[in-house]
């Protein structure tokens, strides 16, 4: 228990955004509006009371009953889509804003790092910045004086330190931040999406700089996009979805679930009334988690309310992006009599880069009827093909197969 | 091709072994239970936490420094400014109020009566402008990093300083021009100083406070300054007022305090402002403590609203 570097409990952030403007519906509504809005801003104002302003009366949890904990030295990751509460969380953490509901205990010294180069001013010199933002950051005088050499030679900027910050250009500022913001030494560090920070050398650099603190025992909580930036640091990782906790573990598969988007439900089945499909699973161990190189199976019931003569089946493979990776199909000539079936579909190994993938299985009458056909029934299934592997996500293509390279070095003449 | 691989290998082993090499030291450990900080919502009137804005103090001075830094940056006249605004004011009064409306100036020559007040004044109202909008313009960093928000508002009453000693240089001048010697009520001036800096701070903690939510303010402060500066004796004297009571009741305004005060310590005038000085500086506390406790409750709104 005493290890415990921050502990959060029930967590929850309510922020009153613009609602919808009330139509007036008389004159005199607008004008006594118009004339009582003052008094009334201004009484709220006297009370204390926010967002008096707009009238704001929309209300938004950005955070909600949120808990976990992290203990000393632990690296954790922070993942979501935008607008599920990552930077409200940090933003509570680093008492930049304070909760609505529930608290946080923090064990240590917090510094955070939401932005490179808080605070810098355009007319001053970049030596004048470091001492500014190393003070806005947290750090005392003599510590910047101590660090002062080791952060120039990080941002890389020894000949133009002392040339005010608004002729830099604009990587160069960004360089200058990070290298202060890269020296801070506190007991806890928060840091959101600040690696993305000039070109792709210095970014390496960053993450070095980045592992290097995570490695030296200190504690850090780390809000990012960039997966493999998160996998690279991160031993457990958060993933928030609507301001709300909905995974806390592993990265690998705070990961894969962040990338199905769904915590629990990984198939989505629209029926038509005649047949449904149902009790799907994939892979050996029906998680919907396959290897690059292993071939697997598909395996589902269809369920039919009625015969059905002549159908085709289709399987239609979709990438993240929503592109078409491989659109499959079989006719069957056989009536599918009323009942359950057990539909089984093996396929080989496909070598798709890892990713998720929508598997979409379709069912149609085969008449020769013009027109559009009808679905019977359909189902898409959200997948993990291809098991995370770092060397894959380094690879650009579509597809990642094993293959033999057979060079003859014996020259011929 | 295999001692390539070797080598790799030994450079691998190296930078695994240099964080050993280099241990981490145990006191964070120690050190860890001493940092407790509980994050909750804070409802109602909350602490001034004093404490934390003394730990802060080298924000504060940084801060300051670099508004007077950048203050005159990229302007013609540079410093030259903080005179101007004080002399060319006086040239004005002494003009209009002093020659053509024949305003008594306490017996002394008119030109030096009212700078001895318009230098305080400039400090005082440039130090309550520049604290009302400081917040407002410090939103990327409200936004970004915590501190004591305070800070902001204080840093940039202290950077005022600057410019009030240089006035006060040229206050120095004209006294010896007019051969005017100051008498040893001298000692008094930086309790007078701090009278003016604890009303400008007063009055900008409650501007700024409510400048994060209304930008109202920003168009109320000249018209304020304006108000607040015809209604402390500047142009005039505040013996015009011969009843005793209304006289130190006209202390209710701080700076009337701050601006006799200054007449009386360095020009002699004959007003003694003992009871107005009293009443001035409880405003000027009442104005601090009130503003303090509003910033600090509306506080935890910067944030998210400014």
């Amino acid at each position: 228990m005493s290890n415990v570097a921050v502990r959060v409990e029930n967590l929850g952030k309510l922020y009153r955004i613009g609602g919808k403007q009330e139509r007036y519906r008389t004159l005199r509504d607008t004008l006594t509006d118009a004339f009582a809005a003052p008094f009334r801003r201004a009484s709220s104002l006297l009370r204390g009371q926010a967002y008096g302003a707009a009238g704001l009366r929309e209300e938004i949890w950005a955070l909600k009953d949120v808990s976990f904990e992290v203990r000393h030295g632990e690296v954790v990751g922070i993942i979501g889509r935008n607008g599920a509460g990552k930077s409200t969380l940090l933003k509570i953490l680093s008492r930049i804003t304070e909760p609505t509901e529930g608290y946080a205990d923090v064990y240590g010294r917090v510094g955070s790092l939401l932005e490179v180069g808080t605070g810098f001013h355009p007319e001053l010199t970049g030596r004048e910045n470091v001492y500014l933002n190393g003070a806005i950051l947290g750090m005392s005088r003599e510590e910047i004086d101590r660090k002062f050499d080791e952060i120039v030679a990080f941002a890389e900027i020894e000949r133009f330190i002392d040339t005010p910050v608004k002729h830099y250009s604009s990587g160069m500022g960004l360089r200058l931040g990070f290298a202060v913001a890269a020296h801070l030494e506190p007991e806890i560090l928060v840091v959101d999406e600040v690696l993305a920070v000039g070109d792709a050398q210095f970014q390496k650099k960053c993450l070095g700089k980045m592992s290097d603190v995570a490695g030296e025992g200190r504690t850090v909580l780390f809000v990012s996009h960039n997966m493999a930036a998160v996998r690279n640091l991160c031993e457990k990782t958060a993933l928030l979805e609507g301001g709300l906790l909905s995974f806390l573990g592993e990265t690998s598969l705070a990961i894969h679930k962040y990338q199905l988007g769904l915590s629990d439900s990984q198939s989505q089945a629209t029926s038509y009334g005649v047949a449904e499909f149902t009790n799907v699973s994939i892979g050996k161990n029906g998680n919907g988690t396959v290897e690059l190189d292993e071939s697997f199976e598909v395996r589902c019931l269809l369920n039919c309310h009625a015969d059905i003569e002549m159908f085709r089946l289709y399987c239609i493979i979709r990438d993240g992006n929503g592109e078409v990776v491989a659109h499959l199909f079989r006719r069957h000539l056989e009536i599918l009599k009323r009942g359950a079936h057990s539909l089984r579909i093996q396929f080989p190994p496909l070598w798709l880069r890892p990713g998720v993938y929508d598997l979409h299985f379709k069912l149609i009458p085969d008449s020769l009827q013009i027109g559009p056909r009808r679905i019977l029934s359909e189902i898409h299934i959200l997948s993990v093909l291809g098991k995370e592997d770092l060397q894959a996500e380094l690879c650009l293509g579509k597809l990642i197969p094993t293959v033999q390279w057979r060079i003859d070095f014996h020259a011929r003449e | 091709m295999d001692s390539e691989i070797v080598q790799d290998l030994m450079t691998e082993v190296i930078v695994e072994e240099q964080p050993e090499a280099v241990p981490t030291p145990a006191p964070r450990a120690e050190l860890a239970p001493a940092y407790h900080l509980r994050i909750e919502p804070s409802r109602g009137w909350v602490s001034l936490k004093l404490r934390e804005l003394w730990e802060y103090r080298e924000l504060l001075y940084f801060l300051t420094w670099r508004d007077v830094k950048v203050r005159y940056k990229q302007t013609v006249l540079g410093a030259a400014w903080a005179i101007i605004q004080p002399l060319m004011t006086m040239v004005v009064f002494s003009l209009f109020f002093g020659n053509l409306a024949k305003i008594p100036s306490d017996g002394i020559p008119y030109p030096i009566f009212s700078y001895a007040a318009l230098v305080p004044w400039t400090f005082f109202a440039n130090g309550m402008g520049q604290s009302s909008n400081s917040l407002v313009g410090a939103a990327n960093l409200i936004k970004k990093i915590y501190f004591p928000r305070l800070v902001i508002p204080i840093s940039s009453v202290i950077s005022g300083v600057v410019d009030f000693a240089l006035a006060f240089v040229v206050l120095l001048g004209m006294m010896l021009a007019y051969g005017i010697v100051p008498t040893l009520n001298v000692v008094f001036l930086p309790f007078l100083l701090l009278l003016a800096f604890v009303t400008a701070l007063g009055v900008g903690m409650w501007l700024s406070a409510m400048n994060v939510q209304f930008r109202d303010v920003r168009y109320i402060i000249p018209f304020l300054t304006q108000f607040w500066m015809f209604a402390t004796p500047i142009a005039y004297p505040s013996s015009l007022i011969e009843n005793d009571l209304l006289r130190t009741l006209y202390g209710l305004n701080p700076m009337t305090g701050v601006v006799e005060g200054f007449r009386w310590a360095l020009l002699d005038t004959d007003t003694a402002p003992g009871p107005i000085l009293l009443v001035s500086t409880l405003a000027a506390i009442g104005l601090l403590v009130s503003g303090a406790y509003y910033f600090r409750r509306m506080e935890k709104t910067f944030a998210d609203v400014v």
